[in-house]
């Protein structure tokens, strides 16, 4: 699974962009969305989603149940 | 988007202002302290509290243009915001982050983003327009050292053009240790902290969680953690010279008493200004406070507060928590002049000299109004009576009553005792008059807004709206139009002292007055 920004409650504030490690979160049409390719849902790097933790807007930052479980590479 | 920025840092030697001698300064510094209000407080009669005795004179130097921090100054001088940092590191529950950071700007309102480029050309189109503009400031929408990037960045696109312009900052201070050294680096000298709380039970309430270390904190662990952290870079900044004031936002019910604890560990860590700022919650700004029906103070309990803070030091009574995008002199906003596509087409050619003609001109208007209310303060001399009480004066600025009763968007309070007269706040209130139509709501919310005023002092007046005004026991007061604020405030009363004295009328005091919810966003 990777996250997913839901587009209508995002603010556009730019909080979790910076802070995720894969630099997978960019600017679209106003509003931030994330690259499921890249997204590693910080697996490996923190305790937890940052731009999840970051995020002004409870439940805007989401796991996409389209989205195998991301693992961890061996 | 907590908190946001406030402008400051002088570039050194590059004041505007040269060749002040001692007497004039300290005779600024008398009025922007409110000079005279020794009063029953047994304090030096100039500067109360922590005024020049206290403060340096490096101090002042770079306080008495800074249109935020000087009283005075305010009525001259005017900054800007930009809005270039839009992310937060922590919420606060008086905060909707689809809005603009509510500790400086006013809740429920939405400033344009800019890139640090189209800031600088922003703030230097503005410069060039209006040479009055001396301070830049970074507001949020967000906290700027949430977003060190944009923010040093565009500190130092403006300070390679216009070293002139003064730059400041302000902040929730969750960061600020990481960046002390980088705001000493771009010469900001004034930055300014948001603190609520010292203690993190009460920070519990105000704030439901922080981003820090990659770690999401709630309650009490992340009010402990902020609140170590802003007295910390307060410390820091403290001792190296840069100057801080801080904001506090009163909550009634959960930190009103506090904040006087709060003025003290501010105090004491080398603040050098404490503004205490009234909650403005209202269910449509959808925050939490306002969805929770936590109320904001009234007029009358945020002046007992700020008064019981001021023999600590000095309050900042002016703060009108305007937009994060503003542009003008405080209270007044030129931000439609100066929108993103009309500065891009804007061809800008910065003119320092000019713009040093300029504030020349503005010194001397300066020294002209405070002679005249020396003046007329010696005539008051001698007077003795327990009575104080607060006028409302309908300006413009350059310290005049110059602006007609209908189209006062706010109006500034004045404290009138024997010790003189005293700005001690402005009102917030909407136009009486739209078009030339005085409606009868309105009316009575201006009424509401200035409810414990005696007088209201305006250039002009109209006969139904003058006759209410008397009938709700404000003395409208137009025989001043175009003259000095103090000077005018002096003569009322001292004809109103003696109107007592001879029995003619007599003294009652006045209720309280309601503080105006929601955002000021009509352009000027
Ligand atoms: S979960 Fe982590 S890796 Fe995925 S987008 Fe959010 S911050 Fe980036
Ligand atoms: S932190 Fe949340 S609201 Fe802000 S840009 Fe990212 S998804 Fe949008
Ligand atoms: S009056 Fe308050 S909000 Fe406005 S610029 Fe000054 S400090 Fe900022």
């Amino acid at each position: 699974m990777t996250l997913k920004i839901i587009a209508s409650q995002c603010t556009s504030c730019s909080a979790c962009e910076p802070e995720c490690p894969n630099v997978a979160i960019s600017e679209k049409n106003g509003t931030f969305v994330i690259d499921p390719k890249k997204c590693t849902e910080c697996l490996g790097h923190f305790d937890e989603p940052q731009c999840a933790a970051v995020c002004p807007v409870d439940n805007t930052c989401v796991i996409d149940p389209a989205f195998p479980r991301y693992q961890v590479p061996a | 988007m907590d908190a946001t920025t406030e402008h400051v840092g002088d570039a050194v030697g590059t004041n505007v202002e040269t060749n002040i001698d001692m007497d004039d300064l300290m005779q600024k510094m008398a009025e922007h302290k409110g000079c005279g209000t020794s009063g029953s407080s047994g304090k030096a009669s100039c500067g109360s509290g922590a005024g020049q005795n206290d403060l340096p004179t490096e101090i002042w130097e770079k306080v008495k243009n800074h249109p935020c921090y000087s009283e005075e100054a305010h009525h001259h001088y005017a900054r800007m915001h930009v809005a270039v940092a839009p992310a937060c590191n922590i919420q606060c529950n008086y905060c909707n982050r689809k809005y603009d950071c509510a500790n400086e700007s006013r809740p429920g309102v939405v400033s344009e983003k800019l890139t640090p480029e189209q800031a600088a050309k922003k703030v230097l189109a503005v410069a060039s327009t209006i040479p009055q503009m001396t301070v830049l400031g970074i507001a949020g929408p967000g906290d700027p050292l949430a977003n060190p990037e944009k923010t040093f960045k565009t500190f130092e696109l403006i300070s390679k053009t216009a070293p002139d312009i003064k730059l400041c900052l302000s902040t929730n201070g969750l960061t600020l240790p990481d960046h002390v050294d980088t705001i000493a680096r771009y010469n900001v000298d004034h930055v300014t902290i948001t603190i609520n709380m010292v203690d993190p039970e009460v920070g519990a309430k105000i704030y439901p969680w922080i981003f820090w270390k990659h770690k999401r904190y709630t309650g009490y662990e992340a009010a402990k953690i902020l609140t170590d952290r802003q007295l910390q870079g307060l410390e820091m900044l403290t001792e190296r010279g840069i100057l801080c004031k801080i904001n506090s936002v009163m909550i009634p019910g959960i930190n009103d008493q506090h904040l006087v604890e709060v003025n003290k560990a501010v105090k004491s860590r080398g603040a050098f200004l404490h503004n205490i700022m009234p909650l403005i919650s209202a269910p449509e700004h959808g925050t939490v406070f306002g969805l929770n029906g936590q109320r904001g103070p009234s007029a009358q309990e945020l002046k007992a507060l700020q008064d019981s803070c001021e023999g600590e030091m000095n309050m900042m009574r002016h703060c009108r928590q305007c937009r994060a995008d503003a542009v003008g002199l405080l209270g007044e906003d030129r931000s439609a002049e100066f929108t993103t596509d009309k500065i891009m087409a804007m061809d800008v050619n910065y003119d320092m000299e000019g713009r040093k003609a300029y504030q020349a001109m503005v010194e001397e208007e300066r020294v002209a109004k405070v002679a005249a209310k020396q003046e007329e303060l010696e005539t008051l001399a001698g007077a003795q009576s327990d009575i104080k009480l607060l006028v409302a004066v309908a300006t413009k600025g350059s310290g005049l009553i110059n602006e007609h009763f209908g189209h006062a968007k706010e109006f500034q309070v004045y404290e009138l005792s024997t010790a003189g007269a005293k700005f001690v706040g402005h009102r917030r209130v909407d136009l009486y008059c739209q078009g030339g139509f005085g409606d009868e709501d309105s009316l009575e919310t201006v009424i509401r807004a200035i409810n414990d005023c005696h007088a209201v002092f305006v250039a002009k007046v109209g006969g139904c709206p003058k006759a209410d005004l008397a009938k709700a026991g404000i003395d409208p007061v137009d025989q001043y139009a175009h003259e000095f604020i103090e000077k005018s405030a002096i003569t009322w009363f001292k004809d109103y002292l003696d109107k007592v004295k001879s029995g003619e009328i007599e003294h009652v005091a006045r209720g309280d007055a309601a503080i105006r919810q929601g955002a000021l966003i009509s352009a000027a």
